[in-house]
């Protein structure tokens, strides 16, 4: 019974499909359970938080993940999958901390920095932070540094993501780290960043642990950095 | 079944009703006064006896006859002349069906190049800095050969967006010669392609020969007429105004055969016709009015094809020149002279007039392929692979016309716009507008998938300093070249080798 809802959650995190509404690649799947279905329904029937995130969600994500290397998937695919992977970990949440784990696999802030209103990089990192498992802060467009100084503390994270498409934007990356270190908090969080202008180059300039050329990237490095 | 093509549902027109009308009388009135000169006994016997008025005269060595033809004769030409073209194919699902009245748009390649060019690439070491090495395609022009002509048919058989063949190089092996090239160019094709071959002649003698060629792929005469595997191009004009004595008998030949054939005709702008566009699409009509009188009285009913091919002179070196926007003017022009007639037309786009594959060639093409078929003409010819005006081919050109050709095609979809796609796009902007990152992303998926999203740009390099595609395009042709060739049957080429004479023994894939 067990495998057979696993199965299930395998197929639909390939669709891409958060709940019963969502259209997946394939037909034949309207109007049957989506993710975050099916796993409030395998925990309900008792299967084992860990085999709901190992062998379903996570697994069901590593396919994606060939699939995209493979060239059979492409950006949206990834995307409608993590964001359903990302709905069904909010519902794991409380099981995961039940279990006397900790949760998600760690707490990432993200935001574009001052005067600054472009998000769709910065979404898109979010969408498969959270799809890889991350609990993830998402403080929008046009925040200020002492604001994101602050969440940073408030939330204790781990990891802060800022992203900046404006050269003239670009500057208010190192006034948050400068504003960080002002705290005393630089060593408790490492920042990524990540946007069109920037470079690796960049980022050591300016003291961020590291940058992410893409949201793939973004997932690999919050994987090293946390 | 046949092949898909495109459709082109609002073909552009550039001439209006009247302008058309207006290019149909000057063409009347040129086709009386000053006539045509015929060089062709034959042409003219017919041409006199259906009451044109013929003067003999001299030209230079040749006998040669003014003829003045009524408006009567091209009224009873274009009435007889079908609406519909088969070409068939040894696939039957690749055969075309041509339709003046339909808007389908075929695409092939085409014609008879001099000259071939090989890429290879190779490693660079710069002067200044040893350590920078760098990949860069070299090009290498040669001589085309026999083989290179079943490569380039094996090739075009693997390209989606070619719908038929005309040979895109002139066999020039020192084993063929004007007895023997018909019979092989035509071969070499066959062999190696399951889409329609088309094709001119080089030696009227040969004409029987190919033919039974055909008829041995198709399954015998009859089979040929349903399903012609092969038509003709002639080029029965000599621009400006003028009918060649040879070709014409093969014209003549053609009709009474029941086999296709293109009208061809191909004036330059600037020198064999004038390069106003009014003088040069009145005058190319007319000539090609001329083809399909003699096609037509020859054989009522025949299968014809309106072949006008103008080209604009090069003010430098009046070579001709394809990727300017009078070529785009002439060609869209008569288009729809064609389509007035409603006879089937066989119009050009996507020639290069740079000599190797790069950024002006890519200007070039991409410009006369989004141009010409807008105005949907049935086939076009000559779009695939060809540089330096027709001189040259490249198979990895090929492979980027290919690539273009399907942008192009893609480009005449019709725009789905109606009341129920309305109102599920509205739904999903209301469901994007209540998640929180509000992105459309996830609704793209099916589309893409039903290949209603087209793909990105498949030649791309890696690099971020250097331009890669030809590279990139070169490891594609590599990759078709691999894959098997779709030969005739053993049975098939046995019997073709054992009836048509002179076929080269090394074209023969079942040969030890």
């Amino acid at each position: 019974m067990s495998e057979k809802i696993i199965e299930q959650i395998v197929a639909n995190v390939l669709q891409g499909r958060r709940d019963k509404n969502d259209e997946g690649i394939d037909e034949g799947y309207d109007g049957t359970p989506g993710v975050t279905e099916l796993v409030e329904e395998a925990l309900e029937q008792g299967v084992p938080v860990e085999k709901v995130l190992g062998e379903g969600l996570s697994h069901g994500m590593t396919l994606v993940g060939e699939k995209y290397e493979s060239g059979e998937y492409f950006i949206p695919d990834m995307l409608a999958a993590a964001e359903a992977v990302g709905a069904a970990m909010e519902i794991m949440e409380p099981y995961l901390v039940k279990d006397g784990g900790q949760g998600s696999k760690g707490k990432i802030v993200m935001a574009t920095v001052e005067k600054d209103q472009h998000d769709i990089g910065k979404n898109l990192v979010t969408i498969m932070l959270k799809g890889a498992g991350y609990a993830v802060v998402d403080l929008g467009v046009n925040v200020p540094a002492a604001r994101i100084v602050e969440v940073v503390e408030q939330e204790n994270a781990g990891l802060l993501g800022l992203s900046a498409l404006l050269d003239t934007t670009m500057p208010f990356m190192k006034e948050t780290i400068e504003e960080l270190k002002n705290k005393n908090l630089k060593d408790n969080v490492r920042v990524m960043i990540g946007g069109a202008p920037t470079n690796e180059d960049f980022a050591r300039e300016i003291g961020a642990d590291a940058h992410g050329k893409d949201a793939f990237a973004a997932v690999k490095i919050a994987d090293q950095l946390l | 079944m046949s092949r898909e093509g495109v459709q082109v549902a609002k073909p552009y027109q550039r001439m209006t009703r009247e302008q058309i009308e207006l290019v149909h009388r000057t063409s009347l009135e040129l086709l009386e006064k000053p006539g045509v000169l015929v060089y062709s006994q034959e042409a003219v016997a017919l041409l006199s006896d259906a009451g044109a008025k013929v003067t003999q005269t001299r030209e230079g060595e040749y006998d040669a006859w003014w003829v003045s033809i009524p408006p009567s004769l091209v009224q009873k030409a274009l009435e007889s002349a079908p609406s519909k073209v088969v070409l068939g194919a040894r696939n039957p699902e690749n055969q075309i069906v041509m339709d003046a009245k339909g808007y389908h748009v075929y695409f092939g390649s085409g014609s008879e190049t001099n000259f071939w060019l090989d890429v290879k690439p190779e490693i660079f070491v710069s002067q200044e800095n040893p350590e920078n090495q760098r990949v860069f395609p070299t090009i290498t022009r040669r001589r085309g050969t026999v083989a290179d002509l079943c490569k380039s048919a094996h090739l075009s058989d693997n390209l989606e967006n070619l719908d038929f063949f005309i040979r895109n190089v002139n066999i020039q092996d020192p084993d063929i010669n004007e007895g023997n090239k018909d019979v092989n160019k035509f071969f070499a094709s066959l062999n190696n392609i399951t889409k329609h071959v088309m094709g001119g002649l080089t030696d009227f003698g040969q004409m029987d020969h190919v033919v039974r060629m055909a008829e041995i792929i198709a399954g015998g005469r009859e089979e040929l007429l349903k399903n012609p595997v092969i038509s003709f191009i002639t080029s029965v004009i000599k621009s400006p105004l003028q009918v060649v004595d040879e070709t014409a008998e093969k014209l003549i030949k053609i009709a009474r055969l029941g086999l296709p054939v293109v009208i061809s005709s191909s004036p330059q702008g600037g020198s064999t016709a004038p390069i106003d566009e009014a003088g040069m699409v009145a005058q190319v009509n007319a000539e090609v009015l001329t083809g399909i009188i003699i096609n037509q009285l020859a054989q009522p009913g025949a299968p014809v094809i309106y072949g006008a091919v103008p080209v604009r002179a090069r003010m430098d070196d009046l070579h001709d020149m394809y990727g300017v926007p009078e070529f785009c003017y002439y060609n869209t022009s008569c288009a729809q002279m064609a389509r007035f007639y409603e006879v089937p037309c066989y119009s050009t786009a996507g020639v290069g007039d740079a000599k190797v594959p790069g950024i002006q060639a890519a200007a070039e093409k991409m410009f006369t392929h989004a141009v010409v078929p807008r105005s949907a003409p049935d086939i076009v010819h000559y779009a695939f692979g060809l540089l330096e005006k027709t001189n040259t081919f490249c198979p990895e050109q090929a492979v980027l016309d290919n690539h273009h050709i399907g942008m192009v095609k893609f480009l005449y979809r019709e725009p789905r716009m109606d009341e129920s796609e309305m109102e599920r796009v509205k739904e999903i902007i209301e469901e994007v507008m209540q998640t929180p990152h509000r992105l459309y992303s996830r609704y793209t998926r099916r589309l893409l998938r039903s290949g209603g999203i087209f793909p990105a740009y498949p030649f791309e390099g890696e690099g971020d300093d250097q331009d890669e595609t030809l590279l990139k395009t070169h490891e594609k042709v590599q990759e078709i070249m691999g894959r098997p060739r779709q030969h005739l049957s053993e049975a098939i080429c046995r019997e073709i080798y054992e009836q048509i004479p002179g076929l080269l023994p090394r074209l023969n894939p079942y040969e030890a």
